[in-house]
């Protein structure tokens, strides 16, 4: 199935999809019923993503990666940001907003939750294939068709009611429903993160066969490092509604650029002592999104904050050594004022 | 296809008969469960029976519901073989009860019928919408939901004058708010569920995501709370006849008769009092099915 | 918190503004003209042009509404037609007579509903269980004006024990109320205690048993069982529910006694609506269900606020 997708108009270097400062504030209501404050849930985030790669998303929760996922599925409106699909802008003038949608589908954590508990597993795959303008018949057809893809026998689970299924099962009919659109990029939000650590390992793996059989991209959300270190070729860290570092899996892996990124990581049993040593775990919550930090927002619980993080926001710039790697750290970034400047980014 | 994944093919046939996928639906499992229940049933023969006596009243019994006699009022029941006595008017009470079913179940089952689909409706339309649509809804059913219920249908059919038709009205007024605002919370909470987002995410339009996806999931506690409801509306649909603001005479309804009875409660109190046991019999089958349904609803669930 | 309690406060005044606006459409929803729905058929030229021009019926119906809403503002509802005094004054006493009934068919079902209910939650006994169930099955299920009509036929027609209809030798001024006016009360009140006795014996039943439960598995945790405790656990713990229920009741009764009233010609807002009605008074019937409405809102918006003084997380609206 592998070649050349008609739908592929910029070519293999042109990023499928391009993100440019979005944002996304929730209103607060007091008990008045008047907006008293606002979650920044996303505020002013860019990044893109290749076509055929995986590029995984991780923080702690409530840093707004579902926020992210939601708002790149157009199921929330942004209240600022732009795209560009394979090249061509979305909103006025190019690509409609219908048009990216159907071009990228979403599976959820909860695969109870987001499964119609009135629809078999059928009903549920066919409706999208409906709602695109098939006729009932050929809609039931494919939505079998999908099913064996997903490796779940049609004659057995085409009938079946989502309380009659286990959570493995009813995954894959998740991620049915989303391949069954025929969509370029699949976003997972912690689509494995419920399941058993054997039934994750057989999701994962039909995950990767269906990449490479539909020429899919990813963009795979999961707090669970391990799983994102094993799906993904790049990642891209949050933390309270900003990125703080983006780069190849396994120069993250290695090398951290930001205290939060390091702490992150040791936060989880590392392999690597020496990496253990270079940062406490985290401690504490993250601060309240409703009233950020000044400077930077991670600044609070970072254990080398000084005057400057607090006076100004470090912007993503990308790394001297990898121009693929970028990071948001006044330390990173030689002449900022920090007393690090500069030095960690040689310390590895 | 990734045989590593499945392991479904290498199944003997024997196993897989078992496997058969059960695909027993909600509406299924609720109606199997209810057959279990013996107050349900006990209930629903009761209501079958009256609804089915007083479908086919004239073939049970012989007698002219509205043919009077001055010889041969208020009998008592048995004597010269009227079975129930007669009325002040010399009816026959057996007869005039058994049609009286059809004006009074009907005036308990419409104007919930009718409230359920509009305040449903509205309801639904309000909690998935959310906003403004939901506010200008809702605002305007809590206005409706600051009168008593009963004060809510004597007013109005007070204002719009005694007929059957007029405390339809009235009464499907009463019952609008209150479903309203059960369709709005219970869409409300199924509407910020996955699978709505996951709906949308195909592109679908509003309408067919509530049709096809928020109907099915809604419709179940709506009619629950509305089957609470009709044993209500056949209290006040009586009463609403036996203040003479409902059905008017020489109509045979329960509440009707019970108002034209109540003179007579001191000469003859049995025949007056008959009309009240045939509603309390309705209402509190249609109360005990409701609790029934209530029931298999939160097992189910 | 306050702020909750302002909010919900501040919330009556458009609910009771569109109340307002629902009785004024009594006017225009009756049958025929207006006028001849504000006035007797043989009223002379003479109070047709002066309600003509007090009504505003030549002006477009928002003016109308708001010279209407203006004067209800100022407790002005009109004259009624029956008797051709204030509203007011005829809506004052009947709503005292109303609320007399209404408090102590409350009190009553408090009594009865609380005391059935803790009987069948504290019993191990099925059938005082059953019987308590059945009993507020009953007393939700059944129509209270026929009720009335048997408590009459029993108590009145055959036993002679107590009056059939009316109000007691002081039905004009409550202070003097007397024995004669306990017995005339007496049938009308458990009559209507009917339907808040059974809601409240079913809550507190649920209330005690879940209690119970809870204290069972103290139990099996090793720690004793005491019946002054559980008690104590008891009235805590249905004690706010009940009160709600209560309150809640008490308004459906204000403005639900109408078919009790006529059953037993009890002189409160039943019967004078139940005039109203018959003789198309409409000022009257205005006048009656504005006060009786607001009445209803305003007990609701207590109760709410005293659920929510209580425990915090109940928050509706
Ligand atoms: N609909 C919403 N209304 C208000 N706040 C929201 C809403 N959705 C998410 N949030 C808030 O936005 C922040 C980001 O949430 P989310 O994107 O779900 O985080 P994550 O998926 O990383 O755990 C959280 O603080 C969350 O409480
Ligand atoms: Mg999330």
């Amino acid at each position: 199935m592998t070649g050349a997708d008609p739908r592929d108009r910029g070519g293999p270097q042109q990023p499928l999809l391009i993100v440019d400062g979005l944002k996304k504030y929730f209103p607060l209501r007091n008990a008045l019923g008047t907006v008293s404050a606002h979650v920044q849930a996303v505020d002013g985030i860019g990044f893109s993503i290749a076509k055929g790669e995986t590029l995984g998303v991780v923080g702690e929760s409530g840093c707004g990666k579902s926020t992210t996922a939601r708002l790149l599925m157009q199921l929330i409106e942004p209240d600022a940001g732009s795209f560009v699909l394979d090249g061509d802008p979305v909103g006025r003038g190019g690509v409609t907003v219908r048009e990216l949608r159907r071009q990228v589908q979403m599976v959820f954590q909860d695969s109870y939750a987001s499964l119609n508990p009135r629809h078999t597993a059928a009903q549920e795959i066919a409706f999208g294939l409906r709602v695109i303008g098939k006729d009932t018949a050929t809609a039931e057809a494919e939505a079998r068709q999908t099913l064996r893809m997903v490796g779940l026998d049609p004659d057995l689970y085409a009938g079946r009611y989502p309380h009659e299924m286990s959570g493995g099962q009813r995954q894959r009919v998740n991620i049915a429903r989303g391949i069954a659109l025929n969509p370029r990029l699949l976003i997972l939000d912690e689509a494995v993160s419920a399941l058993d650590k054997s039934v994750q390992a057989q999701v994962l793996n039909l995950l990767d066969d269906l990449k490479q059989r539909l020429n899919l991209t990813y963009l795979f959300i999961s707090h669970d490092l391990n799983v994102v270190h094993y799906v993904s070729d790049r990642v891209l860290v949050m933390y309270l509604g900003k990125i703080v570092e983006v780069g190849p899996v396994d120069r993250i892996w290695r090398e951290a650029a930001h205290p939060y990124t390091r702490a992150l990581f040791s936060s989880r049993l590392s392999m690597n002592p020496a990496l253990r040593v270079a940062a406490p775990p985290l401690s504490g919550d993250p601060p309240n999104p409703v009233r950020p930090p000044s400077g930077c927002r991670f600044r609070t619980r970072c254990t080398l904050a000084e005057d400057v993080c607090a006076a100004s926001e470090p912007a993503l710039i990308p790394s001297p050594l990898d121009a693929a790697h970028a990071v948001a750290c006044h330390i990173a970034r030689a002449g900022s004022g920090h007393s690090l400047a500069g030095a960690l980014a040689n310390a590895a | 296809m990734s045989t590593s994944t499945t392991g479904l093919a290498a199944l003997p046939p024997a196993v897989r008969k078992v496997a058969r996928p059960p695909g027993r639906s909600f509406w299924m499992r609720l109606g199997r469960h209810l057959l279990r229940d013996r107050v349900a049933i006990v209930c629903l023969v009761i209501l079958l029976a009256i609804a089915l006596s007083a479908i086919f009243a004239p073939w049970l019994v012989p007698a002219d519901p509205y043919k009077t006699s001055m010889l041969r009022r208020l009998l008592p029941p048995g004597e010269r073989g009227y079975l129930l006595g007669t009325d002040e008017l010399g009816r026959d009470m057996l007869t005039r009860l058994l049609y009286g079913g059809r004006v009074s179940l009907s005036m308990g089952l419409a104007p919930v019928v009718l409230a359920t689909l509009i305040g449903g409706a509205l309801g639904i339309i309000a909690g998935y919408f959310g906003r403004q649509v939901n506010m200008l809804i809702m605002r305007v059913i809590d206005v409706f939901y600051a009168f008593p219920s009963v004060l809510l249908a004597v007013a109005m059919a007070g204002v719009l004058g005694a007929g059957i038709m007029n405390s339809l009205i009235s009464l499907t007024l009463v019952f609008i708010p209150p479903i309203a605002r059960v369709a709005e919370s219970v869409t409300t909470q199924v509407r910020n569920q996955d699978f709505v987002e996951a709906a949308r995410a195909t592109g679908a339009g509003s309408w067919r995501i509530i049709v096809e996806h928020m109907l099915a999931n809604v419709t179940g506690p709506i009619l629950t709370y509305a089957s609470s409801l009709v044993s209500v509306s056949i209290i006040i649909a009586s009463g609403l006849s036996f203040l003479g603001l409902g059905a008017r005479p020489p109509i045979a309804d329960w509440g009707l008769m019970l108002n034209t009875l109540r003179q007579a409660v001191y000469v003859a109190p049995l025949n007056a009092v008959l009309p009240g046991v045939m509603i309390f019999l309705t209402s509190v089958s249609f109360n005990l099915l409701s609790d029934s349904l209530r029931t298999a609803m939160d097992v189910r669930a | 918190m306050y702020l909750y309690v302002l909010r919900r406060l501040l919330y009556t005044l458009p609910i009771l503004v569109g109340v307002t606006l629902i009785c004024f459409s009594f006017i225009h929803l009756a049958p025929g003209d207006p006028i001849n729905a504000v006035l007797p058929e043989n009223a002379s030229a003479d109070v047709v042009a002066q309600v003509k021009a007090a009504y505003g019926f030549d002006k477009p119906l928002p003016v109308q509404y708001l010279i209407w809403f203006a004067n209800v503002l100022t407790g002005d509802f009109g004259l009624s037609i029956m008797t051709r005094r204030p509203v007011l004054s005829e809506v004052g006493p009947a709503v005292a007579h109303t609320a007399l009934l209404a408090v102590t068919a409350i009190l009553l079902s408090f009594v009865l509903g609380a005391g059935l209910g803790l009987a069948a939650g504290m019993t191990d006994r099925r059938s005082t269980d059953r019987a308590v169930s059945t009993f507020a099955v009953f007393g939700i299920s059944v129509p209270h004006y026929w009720l009335g009509m048997i408590l009459v036929v029993i108590f009145a027609v055959k036993l002679h024990l107590l009056p059939a209809t009316g109000m007691g030798p002081s039905a004009s001024d409550l202070t003097q109320f007397g024995m004669e006016d306990f017995r005339h009360l007496l049938l009308p009140a458990i009559t209507l205690a009917m339907i808040p006795a059974g809601i409240i014996a079913r809550s507190v039943r649920a209330t005690v048993a879940e209690i119970r439960r809870q204290e069972f598995v103290q139990t099996l945790k090793g720690k004793g069982l005491k019946r002054p405790r559980i008690f104590l656990h008891v009235i805590k713990n249905a004690a706010p529910p009940t009160i709600a229920i209560m309150g809640l009741q008490f308004a459906q009764l204000l403005g639900g006694s109408i078919l009790v009233e006529t059953v037993f010609s009890w002189p409160g807002t039943g019967f004078l609506l139940n005039a109203a009605i018959t003789t198309r008074d409409l000022p009257l019937l205005q006048g009656t269900v504005i006060v009786l409405a607001s009445f209803f809102v305003l007990t609701n918006v207590a109760v709410d606020i005293f659920q929510t003084l209580l425990d915090p997380r109940v928050r509706r609206v």
